[in-house]
């Protein structure tokens, strides 16, 4: 069980990274409440504000968790660690994978920090609900997983922090999480092409829970594959393998 | 056992380094052996980094690569890793190809340039790496023979450079290979810590598996090998015991005491290369040193003192590695 001892000791390793953790966790949970909590009884087009923030701060705060968990692989190239796991039997498989694991696992834990948080501002929804919206967050962020591997082969540790920052903070910004932006034209339209916008739609709570239409499906199938190919070419310059 | 000696590449078409022909034997062999590199080649754009290795690595050997920096060794150990292909010429490792010999943890590496990834403790760490192997040595063990017990539960951040020299070797050897290359292992270190590496190292030979280590400190080599790869310019220039080295160096050195006689006088006896002189004590460095002490005698009958030394290492170093260098160029 090879791939289970290693992905083990890669979660391990994740949660003892306390700087990775204010940042997921941190930033997202006390944006919330700030906003949400000093707006608690506004309504955004009939939804009750901080239904409508919860989706916007659990696509922040997942968003940051799974890119980071590929972006940790810049920290092991700068020590050469991937070059002496190369002369292991260890698959680049159970690699990326247990680093995508572990980005899904930092994910986990804010996405329930910002239920919790949710709660407690008066969010309430069905079980059904919950439980397809964290179905399709977890679907959203699959692009957002590839995107860290990209990052972490194409980054040095130095740039790491405003290359994470910089490009969460943006498709943040660009997909509504921290506030909304327009809703009709072509703005919109062009909105709804940004991967994060349907990772915020993933998590919108109200009426009969999250709106994800076929093009929705195929906005993120079309990002994940593009970044896949990037993600590829750079695992593949990056560790000499042709 | 030793490997009988033989020169390579660049170095049989080297017409000055005619005495070290003498070193190639018979290389017949009783049984197949661990590695046996062909052919090897390898260029980085114009630079030729390797230039036609051939090599084999018995099991129970243990082996230094010796040769100034530049000399190709590293590039040499990657290409027996896979970690770099050849141009052309082959690998094999007990009979396969470097690539399936590292799948089964028959061959593994602790590279020149690496550290420890963090937040993990020496222990959890070298778990971590036995458990991608079938059948790794137990991690006890591997603590064992690397001094590590006390260290086990320490977080790797917090190491000296010795001690992480030491988690790295235990992260080579925990997979149980047959044959472990260490890259310039105690490059970074100081005295102490080099030594007691090299303790660590000759506790794990003990058991019987094959070392291959690239140096290029002399008295490493000198310490720690049954067997010496002598590289320079990217191929093998000789390639034997340290004695075999030694021995088949053609440089002697006549030491005596000879007062009121010229240096150019003593310069021109047949079979002197140089002359070094303080006072009445006379140092001649010979190529044929038999020759330069009877011509010695006969002239100047009242020398005394007589010391005639075969080279160390470092005089056989120098020459066979500055000898090719001038070859090549």
């Amino acid at each position: 069980m090879t791939a289970v001892t290693y992905t083990r000791y890669e979660l391990l390793r994740t949660f003892r990274n306390r700087r990775f953790f204010v940042f997921s966790l941190v930033f997202p949970l006390a944006l919330f409440y700030v906003i949400a909590g000093s707006n608690r009884h506004a309504h955004l087009g009939g939804v009750p504000f901080p239904t409508y923030y919860m989706g916007g701060m659990a696509a922040w705060g997942t968003m940051i968790g799974v890119t980071a968990g590929g972006a940790r692989i810049a920290l092991e190239r700068q020590v050469g660690w991937n070059r002496q796991l190369r002369l292991t039997p260890l698959t680049p498989v159970t690699y990326l994978g247990a680093k995508v694991a572990s980005g899904y696992a930092l994910a986990a834990v804010s996405l329930v920090l910002i239920y919790v948080a949710g709660l407690t501002l008066g969010v309430h929804a069905t079980a059904g609900i919950w439980l397809s919206m964290t179905a399709l967050i977890i679907v959203a962020l699959v692009p957002f997983a590839v995107l860290g591997v990209y990052i972490g082969h194409r980054v040095t540790v130095d740039s790491m922090g405003p290359a994470l920052g910089g490009i969460t903070s943006l498709l943040a910004l660009a997909g509504g999480a921290w506030g909304p932006l327009a809703q009709h034209g072509f703005m919109h339209t062009l909105t709804q092409l940004v991967p994060s916008y349907w990772l915020v739609q993933a998590g919108q709570a109200y009426g009969d829970g999250p709106h994800w239409p076929l093009g929705a499906w195929a906005v993120i199938a079309a990002w994940t594959a593009v970044l896949g190919v990037l993600a590829m070419r750079a695992w593949k310059r990056d560790t000499g393998r042709l | 056992m030793s490997w009988p000696i033989g020169g390579f590449g660049d170095y049989r078409s080297a017409p000055t380094r005619g005495t070290l022909g003498a070193m190639t034997t018979a290389t017949t062999r009783t049984s197949a052996p661990g590695i046996v590199l062909e052919g090897l080649t390898k260029s980085f754009g114009d630079v030729q980094a390797v230039r036609g290795i051939d090599l084999g690595i018995d099991p129970g050997e243990t082996v230094a690569i010796l040769g100034p920096n530049g000399a190709g060794k590293s590039t040499t150990i990657d290409l027996l890793l896979g970690l770099l292909l050849p141009d052309s010429g082959s690998v094999s490792i007990l009979g396969d190809t470097p690539e399936v010999a590292v799948r089964a943890g028959r061959v593994s590496a602790m590279l020149q340039t690496g550290g420890l990834i963090g937040q993990i403790t020496v222990g959890e760490l070298i778990d971590m790496v036995a458990s991608l192997y079938d059948t790794p040595m137990d991690v006890g063990e591997a603590l064992e023979i690397t001094g590590l017990g006390e260290l086990a539960d320490r977080r790797t951040e917090g190491l000296s450079g010795g001690q992480t020299q030491r988690v790295r070797f235990a992260l080579a050897i925990v997979a149980d290979p047959s044959f472990v290359f260490l890259d310039e292992p105690t490059v970074a270190l100081d005295v102490e810590a080099r030594r007691e590496f090299w303790r660590t190292i000759r506790r794990f030979t003990e058991r019987g598996t094959t070392v291959v280590f690239a140096t290029h400190y002399l008295e490493e080599a000198d310490a720690n090998a049954d067997r010496i790869v002598l590289m320079a310019d990217g191929a093998i220039v000789a390639d034997g015991s340290v004695t075999d080295i030694k021995a088949h160096v053609d440089v002697r050195t006549i030491r005596f005491t000879l007062p009121g006689v010229g240096t150019t006088e003593l310069a021109d006896l047949p079979g002197v290369l140089d002359i070094d002189r303080h006072g009445d004590a006379v140092l001649l460095r010979c190529d044929d040193a038999d020759l330069a002490l009877r011509a010695l005698i006969a002239v100047h009958p009242d020398a005394r003192d007589f010391e005639v030394r075969g080279a160390d290492l470092e005089e056989a170093f120098l020459q066979l590695t500055t000898g090719v260098s001038e070859v090549v160029k």
